[in-house]
């Protein structure tokens, strides 16, 4: 017992580190110190998921039972890996051109976007991968049986239930931790990545640790080991050759369909150069994985009592020999092997099903995409969280339902030819236009009805889902359909008979589907983009929209991809289109880029959905197809000379639009304004003038009377210079004449007194303001005084304009690199977009009259934040006026 | 050889590369067959290899591929024209 309880402190303490591991690397991806996480040795050893407990503990049961037939799990994908130029090279450009999130997500863009079959890839996969995390929660509760009791390794214990619930519940949380951290548009998860790399290394080095001490410690060398291995019951070459040719074929196929492989293959790839690297020594990791396992098999024949389960003997032996601290390095080794499995399934399973499942759900219920109200992001991490959970579960059910006794390796075998179905779908995508999605809908529903009937339901026993008559007869008697013996061929291996089968009338019908049916212009499109991959990989797909729907997009953005992601790649978009400001044209171009974006938050075939709903719709346009129809270099080069020129006067032309615009508004406020200044200078002149005719030619007035005259005159003449201290200011700064007064300071106190001093003589004090103290904490090297300036002239225009029946202010800090952005967001009604263009110009008032001033105070502001390295920008989409001050972080403080 | 103009100097490396990714291909058409041989060794007889035989010749095609696979990412990178394998 004391064993036990070492075992379960290791493990903690295990635990504890690879949580501290990943919570390093997401600090260090945070502070963009990436480039470490971002090697190709760490993508090698990412991809090392594919040898889950399956490999560390079962491997050497498989080989007890069938000899060298193990190693066809471990060929096939070496040749994969090694063919990389043919498939692997295009998935991972495809992936990456298209911002895949998942193999669903990839299938589902390939056929026209289709939800339908996101939705069947989602279910089949979950299918597909359940069992196998139950057979990882299996070997835990196994491996700490071995533990708890030697004598009695097959035992099971009360506690196993618990001990699997406990490994269920503590790998949720981990996903979910590093799983959902945020909604990271390239889908990349550090913490992740960098947990299983090291779980990776650990693995590895237990089983060879095992395999050494098993091969010298106890075979006695090299040399004699070998002969052992001659003289045991596995001596002599033992292979039904069409199991070796299909299995092998079956874990190639496995090896590229498999979820949790797509996701640290394609999803999580940095570098397409990455894969150069690992194409060989990710071969090499799997040889030296398989290398003992024939060792340790037969020596722990030879050696372990009769009945033993070869499943264990990794563990087993070591401990038989007394090896305690061996025997726990190759606990921690399948620990390792288990958990990182659950946790990246888990994690791409819970993409898939977030995505194409649960959001299009939610999405239906509350009544469409892109209008509703609040923040989206915290809904789709609410749901990767609850689908990761409802992932884990599921294995944890199946596990308890299924009693945890079949062999290892006949549950891994099975779910590798359900996720295999997805081969002629993926391969057919990529790599053939004429695939169609009713084709693909078809193959993959004929390939898994073949898998379930043939290999699935047999596998829980005759009579338990399938009846003995059936097996031996045929469903209705039909002989031809026996779920063993298709068209009455007799005789062959289940597996190898069910591989057969289900992937080439998976392949007929598909291909054959595709033939018959036309596909829409989006599928033939996207079957261009994917064939055709490294010849253009972003030819525009043609959204058609106009001005008015920017700001409904930014809106929608801003709720999935969070505000300030949003509204840099907007800010972005606008510029490369030769604007200013946030808010771009919805050229097909920009609505393409802002397609892939949110398609890496929420799935590609939502992301087109959403767009549809604002802008009406995708249309595919003659041109389009033509475009990528024609594919000699002529005419390519050609049209795309054409294209750049037509956008290069597309761009000219809208700058011009937008001057010329501007320049006939400012001529008419200029216009205004020489009125509106006479206007505001004469008004006190004349009061100013009759009222000391008044004290001058009046004799009998009262002391009261003077009083009130005199003081009259003055607060007209104080009127009068106020309005000529704002033109000066503005002159002076406008000249560039202004010195600044550099000070160090805390930003919060410039706040606090701008505050202070915009809401006093408010006296009514109905403006509420709202300020995030905890954020306002940045030093700041400026001329204080004068930013303090900027921010009481935007606070007290919101006291004064903003019309909310209970007017509230919002000021948010936010920080970047090197600079800090302040917003100051109300909850009024806001400027309209033609006011937006005007309102920092001198002398421009938006509300007529209101407040009485002479509309030079953004103006002030815009030339001091100018002055002082910043800007103050209109940001529009916020749902009231809102202001963005933009100044760079004193040095010091960064 | 010293005075190899550039053009010419150009096109006679990437006529290289092109013959480098032909060999990259047939890599796993090479290994495909080379672990296909265990097809046609006889099974369960007494006539059949030892299975220490068997390890070997598996394991050393493995070995194989793995080196040349590593031979030839190093051959690629090295004439990887600046560019390309950029993002996508």
């Amino acid at each position: 017992m004391a064993t036990l309880n070492i075992l379960v402190a290791v493990c903690l303490i295990y635990v504890a580190f690879l949580f501290a591991i990943a919570f390093a690397a997401e600090r260090a991806a945070n502070h963009g110190h990436v480039k470490w996480l971002h090697s190709p040795a760490i993508y090698t050893l990412s991809l090392s998921i594919y040898c889950t407990a399956w490999t560390f503990y079962g491997a050497v049961g498989y080989a007890a039972r069938s000899g060298l037939e193990y190693l066809t799990i471990y060929i096939g994908p070496s040749l994969v890996m090694i063919g990389w130029w043919w498939i692997l090279r295009k998935l991972v450009r495809i992936g990456r051109s298209q911002r895949v999130t998942s193999i669903a997500d990839l299938i589902s863009s390939r056929y026209g976007k289709s939800n339908l079959l996101a939705v069947g890839v989602t279910i089949l996969a979950v299918i597909g991968t359940t069992p196998y995390i139950a057979l990882q929660l299996q070997s835990v509760t196994l491996s700490f049986a071995v533990f708890s009791a030697p004598e009695d390794p097959s035992g099971l214990l009360p506690y196993n239930d618990s001990t699997a619930l406990l490994v269920a519940m503590g790998l949720a949380l981990f996903t979910i931790i590093f799983g959902t951290r945020n909604l990271d548009v390239n889908e990349r998860h550090h913490g992740v990545v960098i947990a299983i790399s090291v779980e990776a290394i650990v693995k590895l080095f237990a089983l060879t640790a095992v395999g050494a001490f098993v091969v010298w410690g106890v075979g006695g060398g090299l040399a004699e080991t070998l002969q052992r291995i001659d003289a045991s019951e596995m001596g002599r070459w033992q292979m039904r050759g069409d199991r070796w040719a299909a299995l092998i074929f079956l874990s190639a196929a496995a090896f590229l369909c498999l979820p949790r492989m797509f996701q640290v293959m394609v999803v999580e790839n940095d570098h397409e150069s990455h894969l150069r690297t690992a194409s060989w020594a990710f071969p090499a990791y799997l040889m030296v994985m398989s290398l003992f396992v024939v060792p340790i098999a037969v020596l722990g024949l030879d050696l372990l009592p009769k009945g033993a389960n070869p499943d264990l003997f990794v563990l087993t032996l070591p401990l038989a020999t007394g090896n305690d601290g061996l025997a726990m390095l190759s606990f921690l080794g399948g620990f390792s092997s288990a958990t990182s499995m659950v946790i990246v399934a888990a994690l791409a399973l819970s993409t898939m099903v977030s995505n194409h499942i649960v959001m299009p759900i939610w999405l239906t219920l509350t009544g469409g995409g892109a209008k509703m109200s609040g923040d989206v992001r915290h809904v789709v991490i609410l749901s990767r969280r609850l689908s990761i959970g409802g992932v884990v579960l599921l294995g944890y059910l199946y596990f308890r339902l299924s009693g945890g006794g079949s062999a290892l390796a006949a549950i891994g075998l099975i779910s590798f030819a359900g996720v295999a179905q997805f081969l002629p779908v993926l391969l057919g995508g990529i790599f053939w236009r004429g695939a169609t999605r009713s084709g693909a809908f078809a193959g993959l529903s004929v390939g898994f009805l073949v898998w379930a009937y043939a290999l699935l339901l047999p596998s829980f026993g005759t009579g338990t889902l399938i009846s003995e008559s059936v097996m031996l007869n045929g469903p209705m008697g039909l002989s031809w359909l026996r779920p063993q013996a298709f068209f009455g061929i007799e005789g062959m291996d289940p597996l190898v008979h069910a591989v057969l089968w289900s992937i080439s009338l998976n392949a007929l019908v598909f291909f054959l589907a595709s033939l018959v049916d036309f596909p829409s212009p989006l599928e033939r499109l996207q079957g261009a983009q994917f064939v055709n991959v490294f010849e253009h990989s972003s030819r525009p797909q043609s959204w058609s929209g106009n001005m008015a729907q920017s700001e409904d997009l930014m809106i929608m953005a801003q709720r999935i991809l969070g505000g300030q992601e949003a509204q840099s790649l907007f800010e972005a978009e606008a510029q490369r289109q030769g604007m200013t400001g946030y808010l771009p044209v919805p050229s097909p171009d920009f609505l393409q880029v802002l397609e892939r974006a949110l398609s890496g938050s929420v799935g590609g075939a939502t992301a087109h959905a959403m767009i549809g709903q604002i802008v009406g719709g995708a249309s595919v346009s003659v041109e389009d197809l033509m475009a990528v129809a024609d594919e000699t270099a002529q005419m390519m080069e050609y049209s795309s000379k054409l294209e750049a020129k037509s956008e290069e006067q597309a761009r000219t032309a809208r700058q011009l639009h937008q001057v010329n615009e501007k320049l006939t508004q400012i001529s008419v406020q200029k216009d205004a304004f020489l009125g509106q200044v006479s206007h505001e200078l004469r008004t006190p002149m004349t009061s100013i003038r009759a009222f000391s005719e008044i004290l001058r030619d009046s004799d009998r007035l009262s002391a009261a009377e003077k009083v009130k005259y005199s003081s009259i005159i003055h607060d007209e003449a104080v009127r009068l210079t106020r309005l000529l201290d704002d033109l000066l200011d503005l002159s002076v700064l406008e000249s560039g004449q202004v010195n600044l007064n550099i000070q160090t300071g805390r930003l919060s106190e410039v706040l606090e007194h701008s505050v202070a001093a915009a809401l006093t003589g408010a006296g009514d004090g109905k403006l509420v303001v709202r300020r995030q103290k905890g954020r306002e904490a940045v030093t700041l090297c400026t001329d204080l005084d004068r930013l303090s300036q900027v921010f009481i002239n935007l606070i007290s225009n919101a006291r004064k304009y903003c019309d909310a029946e209970a007017p509230e202010l919002e000021i948010s800090v936010i920080r970047n690199q090197d600079r800090v952005v302040v917003d100051f967001t109300d909850n009024g009604s806001g400027i309209s977009e033609q006011d937006q263009a005007v309102i920092f110009e001198k002398f421009a008032r938006v509300s007529e009259m209101k407040a009485g001033g002479a509309g030079l105070g953004l103006a002030i502001c815009r030339e001091i934040m100018a002055r002082l390295d910043g800007s103050v920008t209109y940001l529009p989409g916020q749902g009231g006026t809102a202001f963005r001050v933009s100044l760079p972080v004193s040095l010091a403080d960064a | 050889m010293t005075e190899r103009r550039s053009p010419l100097f150009l096109e006679r490396q990437s006529y290289r590369r092109r013959r480098l990714t032909d060999l990259t291909r047939m890599l796993p058409v090479i290994g495909a067959l080379l672990w296909s041989v265990p097809l046609l060794w006889p099974s369960g007889g007494d006539n059949s290899p030892r299975s220490s035989v068997a390890i070997v010749y598996l394991f050393g095609v493995w070995l194989g591929m793995v080196l040349l696979g590593a031979l030839m990412a190093w051959l690629l990178k090295r004439a990887d024209p600046p560019g390309p394998g950029r993002d996508g």
